[in-house]
């Protein structure tokens, strides 16, 4: 009973995977739009389904970790509920990027190995340069692109997505209560 | 108007808002029907000042302009044909404001080309880009002239790779033209992965058919009919703007199967990059297209002989391939006649850094540095972005294959020539201002640190030179480094140049060697004094409280986190080195500026 969701869920995975795979004539050189198109689904890459696409386009697994680790948007771990991207480009550089992110850092507890908060809310990471360095320094949140940041102002970012979060999760659980007051009336 | 101006206003108010600074809106009253037209268009390169809004034909420029601000604009400009003058930008040298684009130095000086239409078309609509002129070039390509006609047109205009190479595109052109072989490519590099540089990315947001437009020609040239644009995946907007321009033009019969009813077919691509550095290099975006790991071959074989799948295959850099459309429809003689001999035409750079105005700036080749700098980009500023006269320190050019100029360069000529004479290069064009107040060997360690990061691996010397260089920068900058380290940075930067394989490596150690080559002294100062004149190397700090001044408040010994200052009150206090992580809140704290050295 206990693993039935879970070969459900399993079962629904590869079936995504199948139709980007189909979708690309499960053409080996088609690996690097494939596998973004597979992390674009699941917001990063899972071992299994990497080994999956190797077997599919009938190549070496490690052909297909070697591209996938090769490439810096390739996440083989997943990320945070927020993304946070700090540019790290030269004009955001000479204009104090790094008290920026260190600031974000500190706050979020995350560290240069460990981007993601514990409770998969935000991931912290830099960025190659995103070319919108008229604005430098410049953040990324969620895609939203950020320019003349500031620690400051980068931290209230950070308390805005926080605030709406908490006002989500208190609205889902009064939500959440409500059909079981029903359920109790019928 | 006013009613309907308003609504649709009201609409683009919103959107305007929340796309923040890199949407640009544009006004255009048509005096004909008496009806105001609202378009978005590509950047217009005054990134700092944005978001702009143009009134055209009034020819008025309105910077930074909010949401609050859109009525009075309404209100004042188009109905009441008034000047917003709050809203002018207004020159930081002389004071003035200025009402447009022909008073305001920023665009005045400049020689737009491939940045003319950008900011004035709309980049999503086919119809605007055809009705000013384009796919002019296109047509005759392919009605009127012959592969070889072409080649020979773009090797008499001069023109050479903006990429950075600048290697002449005509000759490329005919190497690739001259293969026997059924099925070519040609590629648009769009991967501008320079730290600095966001010109390309400018074009293929503003401007996507003129790009469209040359790469089709140069299949054309070359007898190519499949072609690709690789777009580096940190530029979403350009991907989405070459995917549409890609299909407006299939549905117009620029592409597909019947090219300007010539019968010739003709495909086009969009792929977008992964995030890979090294992929701008020619042989390892092909790799990176066959699916693979980025990492280069050795030429030759070049692209031109053996390319896409063993295919002869060119590959031209965005800015390069803007240009061509022009070439084409002027004449070569007219590209010749603007910039050097040996550099004709204009080149786009990307101003950025400490500098008043940062944005796209276009000039011809041989501009002097000054000219850019001091005069298009409004003089050189501080870190809180005040105007500081003495200011200038160092442009870095080229990112990290590039060098540094320094105020002796200030007249020289900006040209692939000129630049390599001094130990510099165009590169893709990236200009970084620096002030005195930046560390030379703090920005050549950060160029070090992400070149090492990009390294693919695959040559032994790139990949564990450029290592060794961060570790003897880090050195430097944290205090361990003794008379040894620069010589022995100096001969592994000579043997990673020579022991590399693609662009990347070679170029690495530039940074290093060029600020060795002018700021020998201020590494001198970091190894036998201990000491960062920038006060930017943390470990080099040392912290201490002047004797004489400090009146014992206690301030700092309250503030401190690590207790590391003691001292009786109303005595003069102390800092333990040993204890201090130098964060500097005492210096904050003390109100009589008696600490000293952070």
């Amino acid at each position: 009973m206990a693993s039935a969701p879970m070969t459900v869920d399993r079962a629904e995975k590869f079936e995504k995977v199948c139709a980007i795979l189909d979708y690309h004539a499960r053409r080996p050189a088609r690996l690097i739009p494939i596998l973004q198109a597979i992390q674009h689904e699941y917001q990063y890459l899972p071992e299994e389904v990497l080994t999956y696409v190797a077997t599919s386009l009938d190549v070496p697994a490690a052909r297909v970790f070697g591209v996938a680790t090769f490439y810096a948007h390739f996440a083989l771990e997943p990320k945070g509920k927020h993304v946070i991207r700090v540019c790290d480009g030269t004009a955001c550089h000479v204009k104090q990027s790094l008290p920026v992110l260190n600031a974000l850092r500190e706050k979020l507890g995350t560290s240069e190995t460990n981007k993601t908060t514990a409770d998969m809310l935000f991931t912290v990471e830099t960025v190659a340069c995103l070319g919108a360095c008229g604005l430098a320094p410049v953040i990324v949140v969620d895609e939203q692109v950020h320019g003349q940041i500031t620690p400051e102002r980068a931290m209230a970012l950070v308390d805005e997505i926080k605030a709406t979060e908490e006002s989500f999760a208190t609205a889902s659980t009064a939500s959440a209560e409500q059909p079981s007051a029903e359920e109790a009336h019928d | 108007m006013a009613n309907g101006a308003m609504k649709v206003f009201e609409r683009f108010k919103s959107e305007m808002a929340g796309s923040g600074l890199r949407v640009v809106l544009e006004l255009r009253p048509e005096a004909a029907n008496d009806e105001v037209r609202l378009s978005k268009s590509g950047c217009q390169g005054f990134c700092q000042m944005g978001p702009l809004v143009s009134v055209v034909p009034d020819g008025i420029l309105y910077t930074k302009v909010r949401s609050e601000d859109v009525p009075d604009i309404v209100q004042q400009t188009l109905v009441g044909h008034q000047v917003v003058e709050r809203l002018l930008y207004k020159d930081p040298a002389t004071r003035q404001k200025c009402r447009g684009l022909e008073d305001n130095p920023f665009y005045a000086r400049q020689s737009r080309f491939v940045l003319r239409e950008c900011g004035f078309l709309d980049p999503e609509d086919i119809h605007e880009y055809i009705l000013h002129g384009g796919y002019r070039a296109a047509r005759k390509a392919f009605v009127e002239m012959l592969p070889e006609e072409i080649c020979t047109t773009i090797l008499d205009s001069g023109l050479r790779g903006r990429g950075g190479g600048g290697f002449p595109t005509g000759r490329k052109w005919n190497a690739a033209r001259v293969q026997n072989s059924a099925k070519k490519y040609v590629i648009c590099n769009g991967d501008e992965g320079d730290p600095g540089a966001f010109m390309n990315r400018s074009v293929m947001e503003g401007n996507p058919h003129s790009v469209l437009e040359g790469l089709i020609i140069a299949a054309r040239a070359i007898g190519a009919n499949e072609t690709l644009v690789y777009v580096r995946a940190e530029y979403p907007l350009a991907v989405e703007r070459m995917r549409r321009a890609v299909v407006d033009a299939e549905r117009e019969g620029i592409l597909g199967k019947n090219v300007f009813g010539t019968g010739q077919s003709m495909k086009c691509e969009v792929m977008e990059g992964a995030g890979a550095f090294v992929c701008g290099e020619e042989t390892a975006m092909l790799a990176s297209i066959e699916g693979q790991r980025g990492m280069p071959r050795p030429k030759p074989p070049f692209p031109a002989q053996s390319g896409l799948w063993g295919k002869p295959t060119i590959i031209n850099n965005v800015e390069t391939l803007a240009h061509v459309s022009r070439i084409l429809n002027e004449g070569p003689e007219v590209f010749r006649s603007i910039g050097t001999k040996e550099s004709p035409g204009t080149k786009t750079f990307a101003l950025t850094g400490h500098v008043a105005n940062t944005g796209l700036v276009e000039v011809p080749f041989g501009t002097p540095l000054r000219e850019v700098v001091l005069n298009i980009g409004g003089g050189v500023t501080d870190d809180a972005g005040k105007l500081w006269k003495t200011g200038f320190k160092a442009v870095q050019i080229g990112g990290p294959s590039g060098g540094c100029l320094v105020p002796e360069h200030l007249d020289l000529p900006l040209a692939y020539e000129s630049l390599r004479s001094v130990g510099a290069m165009v590169g893709s064009g990236g200009l970084v201002v620096m002030n005195q107040g930046t560390c030379m060997v703090s920005i050549a360690r950060f160029f070090m640190q992400f070149t090492q990061r990009e390294s693919c691996g695959k040559c032994v010397l790139c990949r564990e030179g450029t290592k060794q260089l961060l570790a003897l920068l880090d050195d430097v900058i944290e205090g361990r480094a003794d008379a040894g380290t620069l010589e022995l940075m100096e001969k592994l930067a000579h043997a990673v140049q020579v022991g590399s394989l693609c662009g990347l490596g070679k170029t690495a150690p530039n940074p290093v060697l060029s600020t060795l080559r002018y700021f020998r002294k201020e590494y001198e100062e970091h190894i036998f004094e201990k000491r960062c004149r920038t006060g930017r190397c943390k470990a080099l700090l040392r912290p201490s409280i002047n004797q004489e001044k400090c009146k014992g408040c206690h301030l700092c010994f309250a503030v401190c986190p690590v207790g590391a200052i003691s001292g009786e009150k109303k005595q003069p206090h102390q800092i333990n080195p040993e204890l201090c992580i130098k964060c500097g809140e005492c210096a904050k704290a003390c109100k009589i500026h008696a600490i000293e050295g952070i």
